[in-house]
């Protein structure tokens, strides 16, 4: 009885009012649940990928190694485009939150170029070191690099698809304004990757050159 | 009924704790200097293992600072927070063993 009170009182008559998800019997959203539940599952892809670049490091016979083709002011720029990229994210949230998907949108797309940004510079860079002599087959530093970090660009294009593809929606006037939910899904995809780019950066690219 | 929608109990005042533009702007300055910051002591000289364990350390921060504001693991509910930290803390315990079963860290 005390139950049905309580119930009363938060759900007056509808049930979904004032949720941006269906009701739920956690009184949480499915969609949020799996999406972390995928980014906890995520934690272990990317700890897997890490760690056989650490098994490897120091392990190859034949260069060009780290030390040779690493470009850090170069990679620190990157970097600071992608965190950036995180905070034009959770602006696009902000706007959609308040109903203004116009400005929604412009966020969204900033996010998207960003990300393309850091897409265009990894391409860059892998091209650069392709030149220096380093491939995938070159040696294990080659190997483990390259499939870390190339699976890390996968994502973050994967990432900007799905921020183009959000963007269009709106702009065809087919994303109603109580679907914030959406656009917190995705962001919840982009900072992820943008985390997973800070171990990186530091354990890749910053900690094996200190001397 | 009654009891289906008694189980809904979400978690009231949720979305509107989440942080102001002003503060996801403050957090992303505050991530800024802290990869300036990194990228400064790259170039720190004969103090290795000090200088490797402030970059793990600022990393940890920077890690932090995103998931907690960006990703509003703060002000979500706690299964989200159990449900990434649980992914994150066997991901780290499992590599960390394999690893040191295969001698990386004494080499």
């Amino acid at each position: 009885m005390v139950v049905t009170a309580a119930t009363t009182e938060e759900h007056p008559a509808h049930p979904e009012e004032g949720l941006s998800h269906p009701v739920t019997s956690t009184g949480l959203s499915n969609e949020k649940i799996a999406m972390w539940a995928f980014l906890g599952s995520e934690c272990l892809l990317f700890g897997a990928l890490i760690s056989t670049y650490l098994l490897y490091r120091g392990r190859s016979v034949a260069g060009p190694l780290p030390s040779d083709v690493y470009d850090i002011p170069y990679t620190s720029v990157s970097s600071f485009v992608l965190l950036m990229s995180s905070l034009t994210m959770v602006m696009a949230l902000a706007a959609m939150q308040r109903h203004d998907q116009r400005r929604m949108r412009v966020w969204l797309l900033t996010t998207a170029l960003l990300g393309s940004v850091f897409v265009g510079g990894q391409a860059y860079e892998f091209t650069s070191f392709y030149r220096s002599g380093l491939s995938l087959h070159q040696n294990l530093f080659g190997s483990s690099f390259f499939v870390l970090t190339g699976f890390h660009g996968a994502h973050v294009t994967i990432g900007i698809l799905m921020l183009l593809s959000l963007a269009a929606i709106s702009w065809k006037g087919r994303l109603a304004d109580s679907r914030v939910e959406t656009v917190e899904l995705i962001g919840l995809y982009w900072h992820f990757v943008d985390v997973v780019w800070i171990v990186i950066f530091t354990v890749v690219y910053l900690i094996p050159g200190v001397k | 009924m009654t009891d289906e929608a008694a189980l809904v109990s979400p978690e009231p005042g949720v979305e509107e704790h989440y942080p102001s533009e002003w503060q996801y702007i403050k957090v992303a300055l505050l991530l800024f200097v802290i990869t300036m910051g990194e990228v400064g002591i790259y170039y720190v000289t004969g103090a290795r293992q000090a200088v490797t364990t402030l970059m793990l350390a600022m990393m940890a921060v920077k890690f932090s600072l995103v998931a907690l504001y960006f990703m509003h693991l703060r002000f979500d509910s706690k299964l989200f927070r159990r449900l990434f930290v649980t992914g994150l803390i066997l991901a780290i315990a499992v590599y960390i063993i394999a690893l040191t079963s295969l001698h990386v860290f004494s080499r």
